[in-house]
Parts: structure tokens; C-alpha cells; sequence
């Protein structure tokens, strides 16, 4: 069924309307995960504005240099994956493998730093929960602060590990020669994910490691 | 009458439930029409399940004594009742089994959009389905439908996390079927078939999906939250922690309020067709009625605050969520009016479709007005958790959503099934229905407004007579449900061939033979008229003499 030509499902007249279908779906599917991830940043923000001097003292304890490497480095992914899509549109099937790759890479770097993070936390007993021992003023809101601050990047870190495995199957699918330039509607669509994946990071460091810290 | 003679009886003809046979035809199939008949089989098992615990419900409910069961089992009846009926009956069941089935054919398409995701989306159910069932087998829930914290993330001793995972798998589906209708309805319309042409059951359905693709998202945070909460030992909404349990309250209407419109809309899309049909009348005020579903939507993502009038949110917000839930009483009515102005001087018939329709009209006015008591910031501190607001509800979503449900089942069911049922018997399942409802449900607003709370298995014994009306009226309308089960069964067998036209109505899904081929359409149809121009036939038959009113 798919050959190195447009695809187009039984159900579409042409390749246009395919096209259209699929980019509008997507679009609707990250507004959903939009209303998703906003649910966590009301409750974020509702706490924040009720125990403020709690969450500056919870900001202080995360580690600001390897949340901005992290960020460095998924800035760095957008760029992979945008030149993969562009690979994609000539139709330079090596090309894209390079970017797809690169993007990969890049992730499970930002995972593993993430991975690195966290057991920092677990070892200062910071991990929220009948474990979490926090010397000083406010220590019950400074819990609450991590258990946002462990349900907002874990979700987003459960998004990246299901775009890394995303792409996997998009490199099989280019090795395969499943792409050329009249359908790689796949990649641009994991494409929107990636980015869309990444904006939430460029949201979620500013509110958890910048916002009141002192140093 | 302007019923057609079309009887083929020539070759057998190929549709799309003979095209192929065997399980795996129908587990695999991406066939819009099979993945609706797989949600009618599923959602079919869901609503008798919760149907079992409304009977445990009111079998307890005839003694004022709580004798039958303890209260912690009686907490976990109608907690089932719920979370089985809301989630796993009322949301899916006009979409994912009308809509499924009519929305492609309606915009004259072959599909919908992603017929893959629409299967998975049925998998999505049936997980979710399997989750919920599961726990309760395994011992049940109690928290109610609800799922309120703190008692729910730190009391609660019963299967809490898999019901709502349940919760949250349907909701995934929900969100996968909403965005289906979403780029069907905006990409894949046949020539000629404008916005404006289109019938008010695909308007309908277009703003239940942006409902379900906004909306859903947000229960399914606060359901992994709570999730969290409950196994990690975390407070987020634990006061004891620094939480606030109201904010999940917030987060819970957020959509849950929305959900019930999520019912209600594809009924009212359902009820369009119906009036228009068998008054033989276009619609009375096409742009008003389609704007008014949009409507709806919108403002029903303002109103959740009203469930919470007394959770302790400030008097200012309570006041603003009481005037912006009385506006949505407005697009509401702007339907009704249209469709009684519809029924008015039109050549009505009354086949049972038609029967069901009347019958939402009836119930679903009741239930919008009393609507309109609890809107109202001062009553609601009286009424707010008793049965008052019991017989509300279901006024809207049994009255408003099943009423419509059955009515579209009996609608299409000769397009579904190629197959005609008995009238007579329709006809009086739908009466019988429309009896055992209101002897349900219009005592529980006499028992509200006296003060008897909801979710308690025992009560003074003054408030037995009424008790004991709503349980008889309860298995009147069991019988009810039951009776078009069986004659709807038999229709399959035994029922008269349908032909593709047996009510002379308007629309596209009309003039594909029934049951339809699998594509749907021999050729891709064009529209080149609005929709409900019964008039016009009229005109014709009559010359070009003009037709009265």
C-alpha cells in the first residue's frame, strides 16, 4: 500500500484534502493536549499565588544549571527535527534518517539529564510523599511545590519518551523509503508534536526554576 | 403519507454487513457503520449493567428502613449507576453510534476522516469499559460518580483508581470520536453541500465535538492528579498537605459540567431531523437552531461554577456563575420554540420516532426549567443535594438524552438494519417510556423540595409514598426499555424490507439504498438544495400552487 508515491486513503478524493485532514487533526489533537497540560498549570498557578514564599523556596532547590542545559538542548531538538520535516519535503531520505537520529539523541540526552534530576531529589529526600523530609519554614507547601513539580515535568517527560519512540518508527518508515516529496505528511505531524512537546519545556522552566529564585 | 412503495426484491444486493463475514471482519473493520453497531452492542451491555444497580437502588429505596443492604453497599449502587451511565452510556451513546454511523453519510463522504483512529477509539472504550467493570467485580467503588476528594484520594477503602482510569480510557475515546466528526464535517462535505446545508444532526455534532476536544482534556489531568494523590501519598488537593480539595471540584466541572452537554446537544440533533420529518416542514429558523447548538457549547464551559454554590467559592463567583447558567437557559429555548414553531400547521404524523420527539419536548422542558430553580444562587442553598436535583438531572439527561437516543434508534434503525419493526409496538414502548419516566422521577422533585437528601439509604417514613410511586414508575420504565430490545431483535429476522426511503424524509443518508454499501455511495452525491425541503415535494406533487403556511 505504501509506495514511494501520495498515499491516499479510500476515504479522500485527493492528496489535498488528505493533507488537509490530517494537518487539521493533529492541530485539533494539540489543542486537546493544550487543555491537557492546562489543567496542571491552573493548579500551579492557584498554589503559587497562595503560598508564594513557599514555591520561591521550592525553586531554589532545583538546579538551575542542568534545567538549562536541558532547555539548550531541546531548543537544539526543534532545529533537528524542523531540518528532518525539511529533508522530508525534498525527499533526501538520507537526510531525514540524519535529522530523525540527531532528534533522538538529543531527548534521551534531555531524559537522561532529567533521569539525573531526579535522583538528586530522591537522594535529598525531596521526592513528595511519606518520604520527603524538607529542614526549614513553609516545609508543607515546599512538599507540594515538588509534587507539582514532579507531575508537570513527568508528564512532560512521559510526552518525550512517547515522541523519541514516535520517531523511531518514522526512521524505520524512512529507511523503508515510505517518504518522498508528495507524502511525508508523518514526519511533519511528529514534527508539530516535537515542537509542540518542546513549547511546553520553554513554559514549565521559567515557572519552576526561574520565577523568585535567588541566585 | 408521502411514504414511498420501493420494495427491491431483485438479486442480493451488497451492503456493508454482508460485504464480509466472521469475527475478524468485524474486530478489525474500519467501516464507520460496523464500528457504530460495535458501540451499540457495547454501550447496549453498559446501559443494562447500570440499569441493574438503579434497581438495587430502588428496590432499597421502597422501605423507609435500610434493610436490603447496608449503606456502604447502597453507596456503591449508585455510585455504579453513575459512573456506568454518565461515562459509559450517556456520553458515547448518540455520537459514537448515531454519529458514527450518519455523520459520514450526511456529508456524503465514504468515511470518516480517520477510520483507524475511530476503531481505536472503540478499543479506547472497551479498555476503559473493562477497567470500570473490573472494579466492580472486584468489590466496587462508593465515592459516587463524582469521585470528590479528599474522601476519594484518602478514605475511600474501594476500587477508586481503576474506576476512574475507566473514566479516563473513555474519555480518550470521547476525544478521539469528537475529532473525527471535527475534520469530517470541515473537510470531507460533498460537492454543493454548504455549511448551511447542512442538517442541524451534523451542527449538533459539531459543537459536541469541540466540547469533547476542550473539555475532556481537563478531567483527564484531574483524574491522573487524583491518581497520584491517592498512590504516592502526595497532597495536591489534601488540606492536610496544603491542598485544596475544591480545586479539584473546579477541575472535575470543568467538564463535567460541559459533559452534559455532551448528552444533551446530539439528542437535540437527533430531535431536529425528527420534528422536521414527520411535520413534512423545514425547519422554522435553520441559522437560529444551528447557532444556538454552537451556543451552548460555549457558554457551557462557563457555567461549572454552579455545582459548587455551596463549596465555599466566594458569593461574588457564585453570583456570576448564577446569571451565566441562566443564559444558556436562552439558546435552550430558542431550540424549543423553533421546534414547536416547526410543528406548527405542519402535516404531522405520529410514527414512534415522532412519539419519542413530543416526549423530549416534554421531559427536556421540564427538566431545563426546573434547571432554572437551581440556577438561582438562594434556592440552590435549599435544594443543592437533594432529590431535587436528582429528578433535574435526570429529566435531562433520561428525559432529554435517552428519549432522543431511542427516538434516533427507531429513526434510522430500517438504514441501520435494511429491516422494518413493528409500529404498534413502538409506538407503545415509547408511551409506556414517556409513563414509567415521569411516575420515576416528577415525586423526587416533591421529595427535593421537602428535604430529602440524595445518597442516603434510609429516610423518615413520610417520604415513603413517594418513594414507593418512583420505584413502581422505575420498573415501568425498565419494562419500557425492555420492550424495544426484543421487538427491534426481531426486526432483524423477521422485519418487512426497509427500501432506502421508508419515511419519505429529506437528507443524503436517504438516498443510499439500506442498509448503505460499504463506501457508502455508488457515486459521490451533490447537494443542490438546503436541508428539510419537504415543502418543495409538496409543491411539485401539487404544481406550482403554494402550500398552506
Amino acid at each position: 500500500m505504501a509506495e514511494a508515491a501520495a498515499v491516499v486513503a479510500h476515504q479522500f478524493d485527493d492528496a489535498e484534502q488528505q493533507r488537509d485532514s490530517v494537518s487539521l487533526g493533529m492541530w485539533l489533537f494539540l489543542i486537546q493536549e493544550i487543555m491537557f497540560f492546562g489543567g496542571l498549570f491552573l493548579g500551579y498557578t492557584v498554589y503559587r499565588y497562595k503560598y508564594s514564599e513557599a514555591f520561591r523556596i521550592g525553586s531554589n532547590e532545583l538546579e538551575l544549571a542542568w534545567g538549562g542545559i536541558n532547555t539548550v538542548v531541546l531548543i537544539f531538538s526543534s532545529l533537528t527535527m524542523a531540518l528532518a520535516v525539511h529533508a522530508a519535503q525534498l525527499g533526501k531520505r538520507k537526510a531525514i534518517v540524519a535529522w530523525l537520529l540527531a532528534t533522538i539523541l538529543l531527548g534521551s540526552v534531555f531524559l537522561g539529564i532529567k533521569g539525573i534530576e531526579y535522583t538528586h531529589k530522591f537522594e535529598h529526600h525531596l521526592v513528595p510523599g511519606p518520604g520527603f523530609h524538607y529542614e526549614g519554614s513553609h516545609a508543607r507547601q515546599v512538599q507540594l511545590f515538588f509534587s507539582f513539580y514532579f507531575v508537570m515535568t513527568g508528564m512532560h517527560a512521559l510526552h518525550m519518551v512517547i515522541g523519541v519512540g514516535l520517531l523511531a518508527v518514522l526512521v524505520w518508515m524512512a529507511q523503508a523509503g515510505k517518504f518522498d516529496s508528495a507524502y511525508y505528511s508523518p514526519v511533519e505531524m511528529t514534527g508539530l508534536y516535537w515542537h509542540f512537546v518542546d513549547i511546553v519545556w520553554i513554559f514549565l522552566f521559567p515557572l519552576l526554576y526561574l520565577l523568585g529564585r535567588d541566585r | 403519507m408521502a411514504s414511498e412503495t420501493t420494495i427491491e426484491q431483485a438479486l442480493p444486493r451488497k451492503h456493508y454487513l454482508n460485504a464480509s463475514y466472521g469475527v475478524k471482519s468485524w474486530l478489525l473493520t474500519t467501516d464507520h457503520k460496523r464500528i457504530a453497531l460495535l458501540y451499540l452492542m457495547t454501550v447496549t451491555v453498559f446501559f443494562l449493567l447500570g440499569g441493574a444497580f438503579a434497581v438495587m437502588v430502588r428496590l432499597e429505596l421502597l422501605t423507609p428502613a435500610g434493610d436490603l443492604m447496608d449503606s456502604e453497599t447502597y453507596n456503591k449502587m449508585f455510585t455504579m449507576h453513575g459512573v456506568m451511565m454518565v461515562f459509559f452510556f450517556l456520553i458515547p451513546a448518540i455520537p459514537a453510534v448515531l454519529g458514527n454511523f450518519l455523520i459520514p453519510i450526511m456529508v456524503g463522504a465514504r468515511d470518516l476522516a480517520f477510520p483507524r483512529i475511530n476503531l481505536l477509539s472503540w478499543y479506547v472504550f472497551v479498555l476503559g469499559g473493562t477497567f470500570a467493570f473490573g472494579a466492580m467485580l472486584a468489590g466496587g467503588v462508593d465515592t459516587g460518580w463524582t469521585f470528590y476528594t479528599p474522601y476519594s484520594t484518602t478514605y475511600a477503602n474501594t476500587y477508586v483508581i481503576a474506576t476512574a482510569f475507566g473514566a479516563f480510557f473513555a474519555g480518550f475515546s470521547s476525544i478521539l470520536t469528537g475529532l473525527n466528526f471535527i475534520v469530517t464535517i470541515h473537510k470531507m462535505r460533498a460537492p454543493g453541500l454548504t455549511w448551511f446545508r447542512l442538517p442541524l444532526f451534523v451542527w449538533a455534532h459539531y459543537a459536541t465535538s469541540v466540547i469533547q476536544v476542550l473539555g475532556t482534556p481537563v478531567i483527564a489531568i484531574a483524574i491522573v492528579l487524583l491518581a497520584v494523590e491517592r498512590v504516592f501519598r502526595i497532597g495536591i488537593f489534601d488540606p492536610a498537605l496544603g491542598g485544596d480539595p475544591v480545586l479539584f471540584q473546579h477541575l472535575f466541572w470543568f467538564y463535567s459540567h460541559p459533559a452534559v452537554y455532551i448528552m444533551i446537544l446530539p439528542s437535540m440533533g437527533v430531535i431536529s431531523e425528527l420534528i422536521c420529518c414527520f411535520s413534512r416542514k423545514k425547519v422554522f429558523g435553520y441559522h437560529f437552531i444551528a447557532f444556538s447548538s454552537v451556543g451552548i457549547a460555549l457558554l457551557g464551559f462557563l457555567v461549572w461554577g454552579h455545582h459548587m454554590f455551596v463549596s465555599g467559592q466566594s458569593v461574588f463567583a457564585g453570583m456570576i456563575f448564577s446569571v451565566l447558567s441562566m443564559l444558556v437557559a436562552i439558546p435552550s429555548a430558542v431550540k424549543v420554540f423553533n421546534w414547536t414553531a416547526t410543528m406548527y400547521r405542519g402535516s404531522i404524523s405520529y410514527q414512534a420516532p415522532m412519539l419519542y420527539a413530543m416526549g423530549f419536548l416534554g421531559l427536556f422542558t421540564i427538566g431545563g426549567l426546573t434547571g432554572l430553580f437551581l440556577a438561582t444562587l438562594a434556592v440552590d442553598v435549599h435544594l443543592h443535594d437533594t432529590y431535587f436535583i436528582i429528578a433535574h438531572f435526570h429529566y435531562i439527561m433520561v428525559g432529554g438524552t435517552i428519549m432522543g437516543y431511542l427516538g434516533g434508534i427507531h429513526y434510522w434503525w430500517p438504514k441501520i438494519s435494511g429491516r422494518l419493526y413493528p409500529d404498534m409496538w413502538a409506538r407503545f414502548s415509547a408511551l409506556v417510556i414517556f409513563v414509567g419516566f415521569n411516575l420515576t422521577f416528577f415525586p423526587q422533585f416533591v421529595l427535593g423540595y421537602m428535604g430529602m437528601p440524595r445518597r442516603y439509604h434510609a429516610y423518615p417514613e413520610e417520604f415513603q409514598v413517594l418513594n414507593v410511586m418512583s420505584s413502581a414508575g422505575a420498573s415501568i420504565l425498565g419494562v419500557g426499555y425492555l420492550i424495544p430490545l426484543v421487538y427491534l431483535l426481531w426486526s432483524l429476522r423477521y422485519g418487512q424490507p426497509a427500501g432506502p426511503n421508508p419515511w419519505g424524509a429529506k437528507g443524503l443518508e436517504w438516498l443510499t439504498p439500506s442498509p448503505p454499501p460499504t463506501f457508502n455511495f455508488d457515486e459521490t452525491p451533490e447537494v443542490t438544495e438546503e436541508a428539510y425541503e419537504y415543502q418543495k415535494d409538496y409543491e411539485k406533487q401539487r404544481g406550482k400552487e403554494a402550500p398552506v403556511g
